[in-house]
């Protein structure tokens, strides 16, 4: 599976609080940097294994740590619909 | 108190509508004058500048202004997430399309009733079917959908509720999000009531089949079920509280807390035509009335719930008791509960027809 975001969500830095939006129909939620940098991954493009290969490259950090993180945001996004 | 961060602008861009539903949220006296694109613009900007991430354009019905395609733009190049709230009456597929090239990321519809004849009984409009056309356009067009429709005695009926012929049709339709949302008895729907009220069996009964849906479209439809207000124990936490994180400007500029606020005539609302909206919104004397705690009366000024209802509805404590400052009639601790508990017993009471906007009874000439 490559996650995409659904169509009515954007995702958008907030120049006022410097962080990042999730925007849908009426709501949004402020994500952390953690869940932006894997929010802006979620395209169609890769899997949660490469997107989580990826970022742990990027920060030095253990890839199964962040792959636990990829799966739990892609879950959480996919239970609220926002998941294409 | 300094003011806070408004996430949602809510842009009433004309009273105007072709249908007239029972229960409209617009005020008794429809507004005629209507700010100027370029007045329109600069709204857009300062909300923005103020924190602003939403807008939703509505009305009346949006449509009816020829320049939404316009403002839609502006908000969209301000990397606004751009809401189209509407009754789907105007739209043309080529408008629909222009609508969705200058940025609209959403469009919501609303529907009177899952069942045509009915639905243009409760709209006094023949507009179902072309409704159904629009709903239609907006997926091809690859554009994000809501439903809504308005719950109140007329839909709410037994044996059988439209839950689940409403839910049928958002599956049909290809809706993202079906937003059931019960009668909020302000405006148009208080002088209504008796006759919109449904009974708490109804409501139970159509807030259970709306469960069932809920959990049943998880992650695929978001069924959105409105509690309504007149039935539970602890008022609704109105707007998130007033004047906290929506903006609400008005056909003529003026700026609200929410849509109903020019109920509230002891207060005076000021308008984008008298000074920019960021000094209206930080030190406007209406939007100060409310802001923060210190306003409230008890029960609520000791009440563990006050920072999650903020004390409920103004405009509904203004309606019901005379004072926009009292606690919200809606919250059983209220001195004044009683009159909601009136409220119910007098459902299905009403010897007159339904008023309506536009239409020729006593009252609606009187708002024209
Ligand atoms: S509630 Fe009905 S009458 Fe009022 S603006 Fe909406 S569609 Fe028009
Ligand atoms: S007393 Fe006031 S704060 Fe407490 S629940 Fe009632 S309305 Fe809310």
């Amino acid at each position: 599976m490559k996650p995409k975001l659904a169509a009515k969500v954007r995702l958008k830095h907030d120049r006022h609080d410097d962080q990042w939006l999730l925007l849908y129909p009426e709501r949004g939620q402020v994500l952390n940097a953690t869940a932006a940098a894997i929010a802006q991954r979620l395209d169609g493009t890769r899997t949660v294994a490469a997107i989580a290969e990826e970022l742990a490259r990027e920060h030095g950090a253990p890839v199964a740590e962040v792959e636990a993180d990829v799966a739990a945001l892609v879950e959480q996004l996919a239970a609220k619909g926002l998941l294409a | 108190m300094s003011a806070p961060r408004p996430y949602t602008l809510i842009a009433e861009v004309t009273h105007r509508c072709p249908l007239a539903c029972p229960y409209c949220s617009n005020p008794l006296e429809l507004v005629h004058d209507e700010l100027s694109t370029a007045a329109w613009e600069r709204v857009l900007e300062d909300a923005e500048e103020l924190g602003v991430v939403q807008v939703h354009f509505t009305g009346g019905e949006p449509l009816a202004r020829r320049d939404l395609e316009a403002l839609v733009g502006k908000a969209h190049a301000l990397g606004v997430y751009t809401n189209l709230v509407t009754s789907g009456i105007g739209a043309t597929r080529e408008r629909l399309a222009a609508l969705r090239d200058a940025g609209v990321d959403h469009v919501q519809v609303s529907i009177q009733s899952a069942r045509a004849e009915r639905a243009d009984a409760i709209a006094d409009y023949q507009g179902h079917a072309r409704k159904l056309e629009v709903i239609r356009w907006v997926r091809e067009l690859g554009l994000p959908l809501t439903l809504n429709c308005v719950l109140h005695a007329g839909n709410l009926d037994e044996p059988a509720n439209e839950i689940d012929e409403l839910v049928a049709l958002a599956e049909q339709t290809g809706a993202d999000r079906l937003e059931l949302a019960n009668t909020q008895y302000v405006a148009w729907a208080l002088a209504n009531r008796e006759a919109l009220l449904p009974t708490r069996e109804q409501l139970e009964a159509a807030a259970e089949r709306a469960t069932h849906h809920k959990q049943r479209l998880a992650g695929r439809i978001d069924v959105l079920f409105v509690k309504p207000d007149y039935f539970g124990t602890t008022p609704k936490a109105c707007m998130d509280g007033w004047a906290r994180r929506f903006i609400h400007v008005g056909p003529d500029g003026r700026v609200f807390p929410c849509h109903a606020a020019s109920t509230i005539t002891t207060l005076s609302f000021e308008s984008v035509t008298d000074r920019p909206l960021a000094q209206i919104w930080h030190n406007s004397p209406a939007l100060e009335a409310f802001r923060g705690e210190l306003w409230m009366p008890e029960p609520c000024a000791s009440c563990e719930r006050k920072d999650v209802d903020f004390g409920g509805c103004r405009c509904q404590a203004f309606a019901l008791t005379g004072d926009a400052g009292a606690t919200d009639p809606a919250c059983e601790r209220s001195p004044h509960h009683h009159v909601i508990d009136e409220a119910r017993l007098s459902r299905g009471r009403s010897a007159r027809g339904l008023l309506r906007r536009g239409r020729s009874s006593a009252r609606s000439r009187e708002a024209r």
